[in-house]
């Protein structure tokens, strides 16, 4: 009897099923399907292999908004910039051959920081595969090792389970980035399509573990006993979507708690527990005391080496509890003591019911006391100079007081960077957007316009060098064309800054091919129809900033800094992160 | 607490430091890539793959990759754990030469004539156990099926007799502690997988073979 009605159950599924059948191109199920997967911003540059999509965009006008980009990086930033100040997956087109290689830093730069992007990219017919041709590339294997998973379509009838999968790896688990390869023949293969089914589950893939209660019960027993206990934070609490679990946490045990550059905007910056950046230009405290504290709570991080430093030399006298929800994270650089596999929206609350209620104000005081010493010796000069040169600081702190710590700042990579990181305010989370793993220079244009469209009600500024800004210059154009409100900052030193700080201090002061010159700026600017300033002394700053920030629509000012400032504190590179330099 | 005993029998069998031979088992999906994705976990590390082996396994549609290298056990634990971490591959399993039962088959072309005339060389093959898989008038080819020491032992001994041709295979192995991949893979097919399948080293495996 059962059988027969699970029988005539599935004849009437069936039966419905063809009534939906979509007959149409591989193209046109393609863009319905990101419409059923909630897309409607896609980043992307047509070109001869991904023509029939295009095609089919024609008339999806009023439904996927298409942002043209100058250049495919610029297009796999703008998605990362969108991805990361939504939480929404980032949609990137390119077509095949150079299309799809210019998208492989963008690629590398999202699977070194979790970010989830779906990338289609055209690729030649089928039939002519291996043969060659026009704008072929073998792009399935140059971009394996930067994708969290990638595959190439030959068949429309793929399309749809394709692309649900597509978006269902690169959302769950650790997120990533993932790329879709789709041969002309399939885009313009007309067939008979059932209804889009999202996925969410795939036989070998295990986004999220359940997690067991013996990890939690052991990492509860060392924070209880734990007199000196230290928290550090990275981007997985922002990812796990974790941030009031986690402020719970550290609330209830009273833990200091310090951030990677990617963690920075899960807790605000003011929060009484949150003292701090980690790493080589991270703050005096935090890097002192991790060789200090009794147990080391590492939460949704990875001990990246600009974090931790020589790690023979890191936190060796600390049980280490390390929650994580990529197994292949626990145990890689630090060894963990206990090692919580699971997602942190799930453990931290877990954890926080077995945690004793506690304030460790004395260990906290220490925190303050390399605090006050980090502030006269390295915060108040910079932040307040009695040069006359202006420095990147002090730029900082008057964004602060304007926006405070309302904007979502996007930066590029290199000094102003680590000083963007350092000193700004932030009360949002997703309001840091930097290229931490892979320090992509040109990072920060694309993303701040992708950033604007993840979070067009915030005002987004995006801080640059001079040198960062002539790598990706061209998606001025973007903005002239898309109107993206973004605030691009340039704080020029006329040099690279940060290879020139190494090379003062590590190359005897050789400066070797970091002297770069710049255009004409604000003229550029301008010739892209976006206003325009520069001020080259303290009197005008404030002024000028205010201008920039209260502006409708897109500005750019260019801030002119001192030539050979440098960003301190800073550990050495192979240096213990308690032998940080102030100066 | 269970980390330890795990970790700590693993250091009794291997100097966690030194190198030595481990057998790599994978599960994966069958599909077009998924070689290149695991094959450069290991380039990217600049570790050398000593033998690679693709084969179907005891489920259909699932293959079975058995990796060797030879590295510290800190080292293949990591390798693993990326390899797994993949999302075509189920589950990844590494082993010492004790923990598993392997095989490597080799192939020899000699001249029919020599073995003919020398009485020694039949004698060499008897002892290695090869069989003959061709015999024509010009050349013999013979197999011999075994470890590593066993085959290169006989290459070592025909040399003298114009080894015209030699060939062996990647390794076979089976782990001597598994109970297959049947029931491991209901679970994976599973919407809400058992516990079975978030072991991992952290938890007590105690002397069970090693799985993450």
């Amino acid at each position: 009897m059962e059988t027969a009605q699970d029988t005539l159950q599935q004849t009437e599924t069936k039966a419905e099923a063809s009534k939906t059948l979509f007959k149409g191109t591989g193209s046109q199920v393609l863009l319905n399907g990101l419409i059923e997967e909630g897309v409607t911003t896609i980043f992307g540059y047509p070109g001869g292999a991904i023509m029939p999509i295009y095609d089919a965009l024609y008339d999806y006008a009023d439904k996927l908004e298409h942002i043209l980009v100058r250049h495919e990086q610029g297009g796999i930033h703008a998605a990362q910039g969108f991805a990361r100040a939504s939480g929404e997956v980032g949609v990137v087109f390119a077509t095949s051959g150079p299309g799809a290689t210019n998208l492989v830093t963008g690629l590398a730069d999202a699977q070194i920081d979790s970010t989830p992007l779906v990338c289609i990219t055209g690729q030649v017919f089928a039939h002519l595969l291996g043969t060659d041709a026009f704008q072929e590339t073998d792009v399935i294997n140059i971009t394996t090792p930067v994708t969290k998973w990638n595959y190439q379509v030959t068949d429309a009838k793929e399309i749809p389970e394709v692309l649900a999968k597509a978006f269902y790896i690169a959302k769950s688990g650790r997120p990533g980035p993932v790329l879709i390869d789709i041969t002309k023949n399939a885009q313009l293969q007309v067939e008979e399509f059932p209804e889009y089914v999202k996925c969410n589950h795939i036989r070998s893939y295990r986004p999220k573990p359940k997690v067991r209660v013996e990890y939690i019960e052991q990492a509860a027993a060392l924070i209880n006993e734990a007199k000196k206990p230290f928290v550090l934070f990275g981007q997985g609490i922002v990812l796990g979507k974790a941030e009031t679990e986690f402020k719970a946490f550290i609330e209830k045990t009273g833990i200091p708690a310090a951030w990677t550059i990617l963690g920075e905007s899960a807790i605000p910056t003011a929060h009484p527990l949150n003292v701090g950046m980690l790493g080589m230009h991270g703050n005096y405290g935090p890097n002192v005391l991790t060789n200090e504290c009794d147990v080391l709570i590492a939460i949704g991080m990875r001990f990246d080496d600009r974090v931790t430093g020589r790690l023979d030399k890191y936190a060796k006298q600390a049980k280490i509890i390390h929650l994580d929800i990529d197994p292949a994270e626990i145990d890689k650089n630090v060894k963990a003591d206990v090692g919580v596999w699971g997602d942190c929206k799930e453990t931290l609350p877990q954890l926080t019911k077995l945690v004793h209620e506690n304030k460790h104000e004395d260990w906290l005081a220490k925190f303050r006391e390399y605090n006050q010493q980090e502030i006269d010796q390295v915060i108040t000069p910079e932040l307040y100079p009695t040069s006359e040169e202006m420095t990147m600081g002090e730029v900082l702190r008057n964004i602060n007081e304007i926006c405070g710590g309302d904007a979502v700042i996007v930066t590029d990579v290199g000094q102003h960077q680590m000083v963007a990181c350092r000193y700004a305010k932030f009360n949002n989370t997703r309001s840091n957007i930097t290229s931490g793993g892979l320090g992509t220079m040109g990072f920060g244009l694309p993303a701040a316009i992708g950033a604007k469209y993840g979070a067009p009600d915030k005002t987004v500024i995006a801080i640059i060098g001079d040198g960062g800004f002539q790598m990706t210059p061209q998606e001025l154009g973007t903005i002239m064309q898309f109107g993206a409100a973004v605030k691009i900052l340039i704080l020029n030193n006329r040099f690279l800054g940060m290879v020139r700080q190494w090379q003062q201090l590590f190359h005897d002061k050789r400066y070797s091919f970091v002297n770069i010159t710049s255009p004409d700026f604000v003229a550029l600017a301008k010739s892209y129809y976006i206003e325009a300033d520069k001020v080259d002394d303290r009197a005008n700053l404030r002024k000028a900033l205010e201008t920039m920030i209260s502006h409708e629509g897109s500005y750019l000012l260019e801030v002119m800094v001192g030539r050979e400032n440098n960003v301190f504190p800073m550990v050495p590179q192979g240096m213990s992160v308690s032998e940080i330099r102030l100066k | 607490m269970s980390t330890e005993n795990t970790i700590q029998h693993k250091i009794d069998k291997a100097d966690l430091d030194g190198k030595q031979e481990y057998t790599i088992t994978v599960y994966a999906e069958n599909r077009i890539g998924l070689l290149n994705r695991i094959a450069i976990i290991f380039s990217k590390r600049k570790i050398n793959i000593e033998s690679l082996n693709t084969s179907p396994s005891e489920i259909d549609g699932i293959h079975r990759f058995n990796i060797v290298i030879t590295e510290s056990y800190e080292v293949v634990r990591k390798l693993a754990r990326q390899i797994e971490k993949q999302i075509e591959v189920l589950k990844v399993y590494f082993n010492t030469n004790e923990e598993i039962i392997w095989q490597e088959l080799a192939l020899y072309k000699v001249s029919t004539d020599e073995i003919a005339e020398k009485v020694t060389v039949e004698r060499l093959l008897r002892q290695y156990g090869a069989s003959a898989v061709v015999i024509r008038k010009d050349y013999t080819v013979f197999a011999v099926t075994g470890h590593r020491e066993e085959t290169d032992a006989l290459v070592k001994a025909l040399e003298p007799y114009e080894l015209i041709e030699f060939v062996r295979s990647a390794r076979v192995a089976i782990i001597k502690d598994s109970a297959g991949f049947h029931e491991k893979l209901k679970e994976f097919e599973a919407f809400e997988p058992g516990e079975e399948l978030v072991e991992n080293e952290f938890l007590d495996k105690g002397e069970k073979i090693f799985t993450m």
